[in-house]
């Protein structure tokens, strides 16, 4: 048993570390520490990867007791998710049958099939999707793009009544949407924006400028003014200096915010439920209503939330270097 | 109070070696400054004294205690910061009781060394305030307060100058140094500054990328050096280094026909170290040389500076070799005359380029 | 290169007045130093006249012409920050030529090449040009720094502690190089620091300022050999000025607290009690000397040794060239430099004895 107040660690340690963080005890501490997360970690994902599974479960496999984990895959959720059906009569069902022996029907229609259902046409999911898309899209560029010049005012000029105006910034996100969503409905209404694709725009706008300006501005604050002020000395307008000097800088601020507004209003269910219907309504409130016959099809839930996931996976992914940094960096301050 | 030991104590950060292996000791009362320029590895030597840093190979030794594994609080030292590190929501009386808190020391006991320390650093006016109303000064006196606090074996500091004005740092480095004198403590000192680092210092350590380059008194290391870097590192400003040629008895500086005759003691351990002639380093330290109106060498007049109660001169000898020569505060030298001045034969030093160590005076038998 | 003026000029913050009615003018070519402790006012001074920060009261003027209203785009100036000076994204290169591609000028790739280069080959930092800033060493930097300020060939150049953050001796080294340079470009440049060796050794002219007020104006050996006050006479010189209270008695001058009594120089005709002001270089230990102490510490530093010398209560400094073989609790002899000596009445202002 090797001492290690006598002899050491017993390899030659490379970091920069303290002696008690290099103990036995210590290195075991952090191995339990790694498990444990790990194990958290883990759990915190059984339910994506039971929705995941789901997907591809047949409606029987779905309801079978205990539930299983491996089974036979199948397409049915991705068929119900994305096609509108109708039940197929006793009378046709042999004459579907025949064509389906000589292949005369599509994959899908076959899959219908065999749950005695013909296809009538796509559903609405695309469209859904098509909405959420352009919502939460362009909703996160206006925020970020309006909430990046609004943070470069309040951290570099004298705002008249600056902190007031910070902080009623900051209020509007102690609103749960659920308080609001009454007055909104009547509001949208009466200027005619119910179930259309700019009151949505609008109103995710304005609900992530509180949460974009203040992230923003705590990056900006960290980036000393006299990058600005020796350019301001040298000639270059304050339009200038922001767009050579400060935005280089900021756009790992800028990545982490576009992050977070876009995960925020990409999973908007509340208003997204009351304020749309028809024309404007997105992915969320439509999945989880998503009906079938007898009852509610478990298997094109899991696969419209699992489509959902995709779009915000690839941007976070996408922009995972840029958010590490990002989120440590910019710690939200006055 | 105790010796400390380092025996080939060597830190690597990945590939960087960021203290090669070294050696040193450090006697019991001993106030030994480690002096170099930023990423020498003197604050790195210094963290893995305290505990602060582990080894990467090597042993450290507190009074023949080996220690190179134990918790920095199992090592009975104190370590006081740059940055002085004091708790912002204790009174000063807090902050300097809180170590001997942290120990279970008694109610009295405490009190007893509180008062004594205070005392002895005259902050008796300071006791309730919080560190945050404090001048830097002020707030380094408590922080030493609370290192000397625990009597350790030893005490650790770390640039604790770096972060005040500049006519603090002088008045707190008579106080540290007497604070030494009184109290005896094993001290070691960290800073980039080399004249803190020769006021202050009963022995310098003077360190450049990673190695010891050499340890001695302030005489020792200023009158001399062992090589290039710590000639021209101590004293402000560094040792005068002209790259010359030697031979026959002549030292042939660039520029102006410049020539200096060796001194005879000099002629045989020059011979041996540079087989009779090559090149050669010539050295010079400021105040051994004297503007004179037939002085051996010449230049031109470069910059002249104000130091108070002298001038120093730069001088030009050709396109790239300054030297600075200590002159007459009431003299008045136009930039770009001509001057001539003689250096001290006695004060004459000399460098082996090629190593980059100091030719020694005595011939080696 | 133009010559500078502020007249009069004051600024209020919310807590603080940060100048107050501050007036003085640099000539055409001149290194002129602001001096004072950190918060004095000085970088607002520098800011003022850049035009980063507007003045309540007073006037700038450039060649005798007022600046007030133009903004620091216009007013040609080139300001060297402490630091973030550099632009870390980009290359070295790219920073130096960055003034140069301002709106104002419209240069050539070729121009802008061509004046880059001059100045990297002034700084030796010719071969540092392609590399990214994040890859320099501090000296390196402040380098890079000063060549972005000379690109431009400005009016006036403002620097505000370009040398503070670097180490002691990498200071020292640049500041020769500095000094040499202003003196061969002639640049009319305003340079302002705490630190009274750099305007000691660099300053053509020092202006020394405290809370905001302008204390003096001289040359480096005005303000060193006439302080006008106590403050002023404290600011400048290492080690500190000996400062001790005295009384008349008889024809002597007694130091209180201490057993030190220095006859009445010739010619002198002292209050009954006044502040005393000796340079250590003025208290001179002699084996033969008028008065007597105990050495409390010495601090040995190579060109010269600090002797902290104890009579009484009270401690004089004495700064002697070389070594010396005193031994600490030694008694030492001494004399003092009569015909140097300086008077303060109490409230530090300086008086002809």
């Amino acid at each position: 048993m090797s001492n290690f107040r006598e002899d050491g660690p017993g390899y030659p340690v490379t970091e920069a570390s303290r002696v008690d963080k290099v103990s036995p005890i210590s290195r075991r501490l952090r191995s339990l520490r790694a498990i444990t997360v790990m194990v958290i970690a883990i759990i915190m994902l059984i339910p994506v990867f039971v929705m995941a599974i789901t997907a591809f479960k047949s409606r029987s496999v779905i309801v079978s007791h205990p539930p299983t984990i491996f089974f036979k895959p199948s397409l049915e959720g991705f068929v119900f998710l994305f096609t509108d059906r109708a039940v197929v009569s006793k009378a046709r069902q042999p004459e579907f049958k025949a064509a389906a022996e000589t292949g005369e029907l599509g994959l899908v229609e076959r899959i219908a099939l065999e749950s005695g259902q013909e296809v009538t046409g796509p559903s609405d999911y695309v469209n859904r999707l098509k909405n959420s898309l352009i919502i939460a899209g362009l909703s996160t560029i206006f925020s970020v793009v309006l909430g990046l010049f609004a943070a470069y005012a309040f951290s570099r000029f004298d705002v008249l009544g600056k902190d007031d105006l910070l902080f009623f910034i900051l209020s509007t996100r102690m609103l749960p949407a659920v308080v609001v969503t009454i007055p909104l409905f009547l509001m949208f209404r009466q200027l005619g924006l119910n179930d259309t694709h700019l009151g949505m725009i609008l109103l995710y706008t304005v609900f992530n400028l509180s949460l974009a300006v203040w992230l923003l501005k705590g990056f900006i604050d960290e980036i000393p003014v006299e990058y600005e002020e020796a350019a301001l000395v040298d000639g270059y307008s304050r339009i200038q200096t922001f767009f050579k000097i400060v935005l280089p800088q900021t756009m790992t601020g800028i990545a982490a915010t576009t992050v977070f507004c876009l995960i925020f209003a990409w999973n908007e269910y509340a208003f997204a439920l009351m304020l749309t219907s028809d024309n404007a309504r997105t992915a969320p409130p439509s999945i989880a209503t998503m009906l079938g016959r007898g009852g509610i099809e478990w298997s094109a839930i899991a696969a419209g939330s699992l489509g959902f996931l995709i779009p915000v996976v690839i941007v976070t992914f996408a922009l995972r270097n840029y958010l590490l940094r990002g989120v440590t960096f910019g710690a939200v301050r006055k | 109070m105790a010796t400390i030991e380092l025996r080939q104590v060597e830190k690597k950060f990945g590939d960087l070696h960021a203290v090669k292996p070294l050696d040193l000791t450090i006697h019991d009362g001993e106030f030994v400054v480690l002096l170099g320029p930023s990423g020498c590895g003197k604050t790195t030597t210094l963290r893995m004294i305290s505990g602060l840093e582990t080894v990467t190979s090597g042993e450290i030794y507190l009074d023949e205690r080996k220690v190179t594994w134990l918790n920095p609080s199992e090592r009975d030292i104190a370590f006081v910061f740059q940055l002085f590190a004091l708790y912002p929501h204790l009174t000063v009386r807090q902050n300097i009781a809180f170590p001997l808190q942290a120990q279970g020391e008694s109610r009295e006991t405490i009190n007893e060394r509180v008062n004594e320390v205070v005392d002895l650093l005259q902050i008796e006016r300071l006791l309730n305030a919080r560190p945050s109303k404090l001048s830097g000064g002020d707030q380094q006196r408590v922080a030493l307060g609370r290192a000397l606090v625990r009597r350790p074996e030893a005490f650790l500091m770390d640039e604790p100058l770096g972060a005040l004005d500049a006519d603090f740092r002088e008045s707190m480095r008579a106080e540290i140094k007497r604070l030494h004198i009184d109290q005896h403590a094993t001290t070691v000192y960290v800073t980039h500054d080399q004249v803190e680092a020769m006021a202050m210092g009963d022995r310098i350590v003077v360190m450049s990328e990673a190695e010891i380059q050499q340890v001695g008194s302030s005489n020792e290391v200023y009158y001399d050096p062992a090589n290039i870097f710590v000639a021209n590192f101590i004293g402000s400003p560094g040792m005068n280094l002209v790259s010359s040629s030697y031979s026959d008895g002549i030292i042939h500086m660039p520029g102006a026909d410049n020539r200096y005759p060796v001194p005879d003691d000099w002629r045989a351990p020059l011979g041996e170290a540079l087989q009779d002639s090559g090149d050669v380093i010539f050295g010079f330290r400021p105040e051994c040389a004297e503007i004179v109106e037939d002085g051996t060498l010449a230049g031109n007049v470069y910059t002249v500076d104000l130091y108070g109660a002298y001038s120093m001169l730069a001088v030009n000898m050709n396109e790239q070799d300054i030297v600075h020569i200590r002159g007459d505060r009431l003299i008045h030298y136009p930039i770009g005359t001509q001057v001539r001045f003689e250096v001290d034969p006695e004060m004459v030093r000399f460098f082996d380029p090629a190593t980059e160590k100091t030719i020694k005076r005595e011939a080696i038998q | 290169m133009s010559d500078l003026e502020l007249k009069n000029i004051t600024k209020n913050f919310p807590d603080v007045t940060a100048l107050n009615d501050v007036s003085f003018d640099v000539k055409d070519g001149e290194f002129f130093v602001l001096l004072g402790h950190t918060g004095a006012g000085k970088t607002t001074t520098l800011r003022v006249v850049a035009g980063l920060t507007n003045q309540d009261e007073g006037t700038v003027l450039f060649d005798g012409d007022s600046v007030n209203d133009l903004a620091p785009a216009d007013r040609d100036v080139a300001f060297v920050f402490q630091q973030y000076s550099l632009y870390p994204t980009m290359s070295v290169y790219d920073n130096l030529a960055f003034p140069l591609r301002s709106p104002l000028r419209k240069l050539s790739e070729e121009e802008i090449r061509r004046q880059v280069d001059i100045v990297a080959e002034k700084l030796h930092i010719d071969h540092l040009l392609e590399r990214k800033t994040a890859y320099l060493s501090g000296g390196e930097m402040q380098r890079v720094s000063l060549g972005r300020a000379m690109v431009r060939q400005p009016r006036i150049f403002l620097m505000d502690e370009p040398l503070s953050n670097l180490d002691a001796k990498l200071r020292e080294t640049l500041r020769v190089e500095l000094q040499h340079l202003q003196k061969t470009e002639g640049s009319t440049t305003l340079f302002v620091t705490h630190d009274q060796i750099e305007a000691l050794t660099m300053a053509d002219r020092i202006a020394v300022l405290n809370e905001g007020s302008i204390v003096q104006i001289g040359t480096p050996e005005d303000i060193y050999d006439r302080p006008n006050t106590i403050f002023v006479a404290q600011l400048v010189g290492t080690p500190r000025i000996n400062l001790v209270e005295t009384s008349r008695e008889d024809c002597n001058i007694f130091i209180k607290n201490s057993t030190l009594y220095i006859p009445i120089p010739e010619g002198w005709e002292p209050p009954d009690s006044f502040v005393l002001g000796i340079r250590p270089e003025d208290v001179m230990p002699d084996r033969e000397g008028e008065f007597a102490g105990e050495l409390a510490l010495t601090e040995p530093l190579g060109m010269e040794t600090i002797l902290h010398i104890t009579s009484g209560e009270k401690t004089l400094l004495s700064v002697i060239p070389g070594t010396t073989d005193l031994k600490i609790g030694e008694n030492v002899k001494f004399n003092i430099a009569q015909e140097r000596l300086y008077c303060f009445n109490m409230d530090g202002d300086s008086l002809t004895c």
